[in-house]
């Protein structure tokens, strides 16, 4: 599932006037389709493509990164013909988590698409804010830039294994209510390349990756606070993928997730299937919200649990966009017994509308 | 201290001589006094005055500019086309691009700028132009890019009497809009009444599709944007930072504000003449006294310092009550004219007195030294008087039988002269102004030989009553004592003078012009934008009694980033020229397929277009005009011009017109047609048109005239005081010194009733002849406002208008003033029985 992280605002226009914009609703039974659903789906209110991954420099150190674009449909009069007419807004972030400082350099880029200065193409995956951009070439593999003050990633991605629809053959619920869903698929062990530039100085990299895409028009119900998440690369080639809603006042109000087995065959996580159990809590002293940055994970395959404890590369990995108009989050790598992956969790400073 | 006893006794003496000075002439020395202070306190609450609502202009500037470094800017609200934004976020050394559609818009009465700006990038350029919601369990409908949001700053908000939450309607460019208030603009400037909408709802609400105004920029690298972008603007956009924003906000005002500054230290230079008339009678006057001292053993330098500490005195005395006098003016002044002084330059901004340390050091020291000045030339005169002849004589000191000078006088007047003949320095009359001093200076050095010329003829006469012979003989053989008094009222008269046939020329000029250009028998124009459609303006064409109507486009049009935009009017023009224009010069022949442009004298003077000359303006990407002639116009400072309409038209696809002249059939009454055409209007126009008069609009500029002069009357007024108090001054201490002389002249036979004619006679002919030189010097003076300090600093000129009736009310005014003070203290005088002063003598 993924996430996120519209500006608080924009996710409210949708709620402000959601008879104007005639949005699809997200209904099982549908199929995916390659290339064409790496590529936008501007008539959804929500769309994203999501990287999260561990970097590995050449003198052995780790770093975590991630890459995000959102692709949203405000909900306006579509009569106006103007060009500026905010029709298509792409945001995107990206973080570096560098243990050596103990603290995330994150940046944002935002821009109403048009006049070729931002662009999400349908067809196949091509994102563009400005200078930043992730797209897909016709070979198969995925590549980004994004530069933001303090530093610059540069990265490409190569599948190694074929993307893992989540839910229902790609229709994945997130509420009580049946359109409370969104389209979502993963790609789990995506191989590595590239350079990172930090403080000026360019070092080459290689790791691990996982990509999410998910789009929606109805995500969040509204008696939701926020989630937890987890998207986790096992050394044995497996992958697993686990999410929880968490209700307003305590508890969980959905929950979901997918294990991919070294063998292909892939177990699906019903709402009861999935269980997040807090074991050390982090305070962040910016925003006062206080983050469950290390879980056990839980879930019940077969009639069996499995049990992971997740363990983060370093407390301090909140990211606090409010200045640009996006909410605080916590997104951070963390470690497990014979795996990595990225703990997002949201809703801990306000709650998220979406 | 080594100094002799006999050395030390005498600078007792000295302290004595001035303490008792003090005591029993504390008048004097309170009018003099009195002199610097207005002078200081003039200066300085004038410059106050500017400096406070220039600071409060910036303010209202930075606040709706939203402090981007570096802008690009369309040269006319007609704005420039939206595809410039892609290729200038895309420039070098740009890192963002904030684009922005700008309208002046209002809301009910309340007048504010409208801004249509994407709060994704304003947010990362101009943040403080973003708006926010409150905050609060029931808000959850902010929208950042609801089309109907407005976010208002809080003196918009106060200003439309409106609240978060309300619905208003907005109307701007002729078009109303409802929007709901969503919020406020925290980050922006309190003082601007700013609201902010949507870019796309902007252009689209209100006509402005494909356009847009403004492109707020962050940047990289200065120098590689200004670079790139100087490469790829077009011709209807221009590069504007901050400082040239400034720029042309103050440039407008600027030659304005050093006027008055100039008018202000001019009063302090006549303080100065007071002030030298005033030491000067007191030095004659004691000069038995310093001759005493000086055989008592006080040097020539103590005398010159005995002096010079009651010029200092006098000097520090003045200064210090001029400027708490002067920061109270200047508090005064705003409270009640605003920060403009009525003029009309500041229009929007609420201004507050700002202290200025270094300008309130200034002007201390400048009235200090003019105190100082004023008393150096009396020093030295008394120091230079030998004492044993001083002892026995307290008459003139200069020999009457020896010719005055009049080369010096001839001298500083040429030289003034031709100081005014320079050009201006940076758009300033500088070397006018320096010009004008050397001539004051000239015309007051001028005076003892020009007293003397006056009274030759006079003297020579032996007809006459006895009191009037002894008063031209008197007059004619104590020049100095005479001059001394006229010097004072010479400057102040000629400086009053000066103001007032310039002021009267310029009044004279602007009646005579708005008497041509006003010759339509009734004027429509809109407000906030709004625009007579074609179907509207065929409709009024058709309104019974109406004769003929010209239509006409009035935009700013900018042509350089750091100069306030020229006023380019669209009007019929080309086939039947409008009688309306009054041309000044016009090209010899045009070629026809030269598109014809009529500049102003302002236009022609700023950017130096010349008949006959190809110009390119910024209007529809750049265009080439043949200018075709010059026109007066005293209404656009910063320069207007001309286009023909229907080129205007082509070029700019812009149909709508915000101003339209009617002339009536025969024998139909204006009141009864404009109420007609009124009817023929849309309902939502109607509110936005004005129906006026030509009678009113004369009127209505007349009086902006006269209020933007008023502070220029106040200075004439004060200048006018401080003459006839400096008149009164010195008659009166004059009078009084000759006491003996008078108890001599009642010994041979004079009653009192020829003393107080001959005192009156007198009197009235050192006013008079103070009213000739200074309102001659102050006729050639006003030449220099007229054709030097007014073409450069206001770029129009004009011919000269005599106020003949200013002029004799001023002369017979000092006339009377000198006799009746010279009869008053002559009173005094002569009221000592005649025996006891002439005892007085030994």
């Amino acid at each position: 599932m993924r996430r996120t992280l519209l500006p608080g605002g924009l996710a409210a226009i949708a709620v402000a006037a959601p008879a104007v914009t005639p949005y699809p609703v997200v209904r099982p039974g549908m199929a995916l389709a390659f290339p064409a659903d790496h590529g936008a789906h501007p008539a959804f209110r929500t769309e994203w493509w999501y990287v999260t991954g561990w970097l590995r420099t050449e003198a052995g150190e780790d770093l975590g990164f991630q890459v995000t674009f959102f692709r949203t449909r405000p909900s306006l009069d579509g009569r106006n013909p103007s060009r500026f007419a905010a029709t298509q807004v792409l945001f995107a972030h990206a973080a570096l988590s560098d243990p050596s400082t103990r603290r995330l350099r994150h940046g944002e880029r935002a821009a109403r698409e048009g006049f070729g200065l931002a662009a999400a193409r349908t067809g196949d995956a091509d994102i563009r804010i400005r200078d930043w951009r992730l797209r897909r070439a016709p070979d198969g593999h995925w590549a980004t830039r994004v530069a933001a003050s303090d530093f610059t990633l540069a990265l490409d991605f190569q599948p190694t294994q074929p993307p893992l629809p989540q839910g229902a053959g790609g229709y994945s619920r997130k509420g009580p209510r049946p359109e409370q869903a969104s389209y979502y698929y993963s790609v789990p062990h995506l191989r590595v390349s590239g350079q990172v530039r930090r403080d000026g100085r360019d070092v080459a990299v290689t790791g691990e990756a996982w990509l999410d895409r998910e789009w929606s028009s109805d995500y969040l119900a509204p008696e939701a606070q926020g989630w937890d998440w987890t998207g986790l690369n096992f050394d044995d080639g497996s992958a697993l993928m686990a999410f929880r809603i968490r209700r307003k006042g305590g508890g969980t109000l959905w929950a979901g997730g997918s294990l991919r087995h070294p063998s292909g065959t892939i177990s699906t996580l019903g709402s009861r299937d999935v269980a997040f159990r807090p074991l050390a809590t982090w305070r962040s002293s910016a925003t006062g919200a206080v983050y469950p940055v290390s879980q056990e994970v839980s879930v019940r395959v077969d009639g069996r649990i499995m049990r992971w404890r997740l363990t983060p590369m370093f407390a301090a990995q909140e990211l606090d966009a409010r200045r640009s108009g996006l909410p605080v989050y916590w997104e951070g790598a963390v470690r497990t017994t014979g795996g990595r992956g990225y703990l997002e969790l949201t809703g801990y400073d306000q709650a998220l509308r979406m | 201290m080594s100094a002799e006893p006999g050395l030390l006794s005498a600078r007792l003496a000295l302290g004595w001589l001035i303490g008792g000075e003090w005591r029993f002439q504390p008048a004097r020395f309170l009018t003099t006094a009195i002199a610097i202070a207005v002078g200081v306190a003039l200066g300085f609450a004038v410059h106050l005055v500017n400096g406070s609502a220039l600071a409060s202009f910036d303010g209202a500037v930075r606040g709706v500019s939203g402090a981007a470094e570096l802008s690009v800017r369309a040269t006319s609200p007609l704005g420039v086309d939206e595809r410039l934004y892609p290729r200038v976020a895309g420039a070098a050394g740009v890192l963002d691009a904030s684009p922005m559609v700008r309208l002046d818009a209002r809301i009910g009465g309340a007048k504010l700028t409208l801004l249509g700006l994407d709060v994704l990038r304003a947010g990362s350029v101009t943040p403080s132009l973003v708006g926010i919601t409150p905050r609060g369990p029931d808000t959850g409908n902010d929208t950042v890019f609801d089309e109907a949001s407005l976010f208002l700053s809080r003196t918009a908000l106060a200003q439309a009497h409106a609240a978060v939450g309300d619905r208003v309607t907005v109307t701007a460019n002729g078009r109303a809009v409802i929007f709901h208030v969503a919020g406020t603009l925290p980050g922006a400037d309190a003082a601007a009444a700013l609201g902010v909408v949507d870019i796309a709802a902007a252009q689209w609400r209100f006509g402005r599709l494909g356009r847009i105004d403004r492109i707020d920029l962050r940047l990289s690298d200065r120098q590689a944007a200004e670079a790139s972008l100087a490469r790829l603007l077009p011709a209807d956009a221009v590069l504007s930072s901050e400082a040239a924003r400034g720029a042309q906000g103050s440039a407008l005002s600027r030659a304005y504000r050093v006027n008055l500054d100039m008018l202000a230290l001019v009063a302090l230079l006549t303080g100065g003449f007071l002030v030298y008339s005033a030491q000067s009678l007191a030095v004659a006057r004691r000069q038995r006294t310093f001759a005493l001292l000086r055989t008592l053993g006080l040097s020539r330098s103590g005398v010159i310092s005995a002096v010079m500490v009651e010029g200092v005195t006098i000097g520090i005395v003045g200064a210090l009550a001029g400027l708490a006098g002067g920061y109270g003016l200047a508090w005064a002044a705003l409270h009640w004219f605003g920060g403009d002084l009525g003029a009309g330059y500041f229009g929007m901004a609420t201004t507050r007195v700002v202290f200025q340390p270094v300008a309130a050091a200034s002007f201390f020291a400048l009235g200090l030294s003019a105190a100082v000045l004023g008393s150096a030339i009396p020093a030295r005169a008394a120091a230079r008087a030998a004492p044993a002849a001083a002892l026995k004589n307290v008459g003139d000191v200069l020999d009457p039988r020896r010719p005055a000078l009049w080369w010096p006088a001839a001298v500083l007047l040429a030289a003034g002269a031709a100081a005014a003949l320079l050009p201006a320095v940076s758009g300033l009359p500088l070397f006018g102004f320096l010009g004008m001093a050397l001539m004051l200076a000239g015309g007051v050095a001028g005076v003892p030989w020009f007293a003397r010329t006056m009274l030759r003829p006079l003297a020579k006469r032996t007809v006459g009553s006895v009191p009037s012979q002894l008063a031209v003989r008197h007059l004619y053989g104590a020049p100095a004592e005479a001059a001394t008094a006229l010097c004072g009222i010479v400057a102040s008269t000629a400086l009053m003078i000066a103001m007032a046939t310039m002021v009267s020329s310029f009044r004279g000029a602007v009646d005579t012009w708005l008497g041509q250009v006003l010759g339509a028998d009734l004027y429509l124009r809109t407000d906030a934008g709004a625009s007579f459609d074609p179907a509207t303006r065929a409709r009024l064409a058709g309104t019974a009694g109406v004769g003929h109507l010209a239509f006409s486009r009035q935009l700013p049009l900018t042509i350089a980033a750091d100069r306030p935009p020229v006023s380019l009017i669209a009007r019929p023009e080309r086939d039947g020229r409008d009688p309306l224009l009054v041309l000044i010069e016009r090209a010899p022949t045009m070629p026809t397929k030269a598109l014809p442009v009529w500049v102003s004298e302002p236009a022609q003077r700023l950017y130096g277009w010349e008949p006959g000359e190809t110009i390119t303006l910024p209007l529809a990407g750049g265009t080439r005009f043949m200018v075709a002639g010059v026109w007066r116009d005293y209404g656009r400072q910063a320069g207007a011009v001309l286009v023909d309409e229907a080129d205007y038209q082509r070029l700019t696809g812009d149909d709508g017109r915000d101003e339209i002249s009617v002339m009536l059939l025969p024998g139909n009454e204006a009141g009864a047609v404009g109420k007609a055409m009124a009817v023929q209007l849309p309902a939502d126009l109607r509110r936005h048109v004005e129906i006026t008069q030509p009678a009113t609009l004369r009127h209505m500029a007349l009086t902006l005239f006269d209020r933007s002069f008023a502070v220029t009357y106040l200075l004439e007024a004060v200048a006018i005081l401080v003459g006839l108090a400096g008149v009164a001054a010195t008659m009166s201490a004059q009078t009084i010194a000759r006491e003996r002389e008078f108890g001599m002249l009642r010994h041979l036979g004079l009653t009192r009733g020829q003393l107080s004619a001959m005192l009156a006679t007198e009197g009235a002919l050192v006013g008079m002849t103070g009213a000739v030189a200074g309102i001659g010097l102050g006729l050639i003076l006003a030449q220099v406002l007229i054709h030097v300090i007014n073409p450069q600093s206001f770029n129009w000129t004009m011919t000269t208008q005599v106020p003949v009736g200013t002029l004799l009310g001023v002369a017979a005014a000092l006339t009377g003033a000198a006799a009746a003070t010279a009869v008053l203290a002559g009173r005094r005088a002569t009221a000592k029985d005649a025996v006891q002063s002439v005892r007085e003598d030994w």
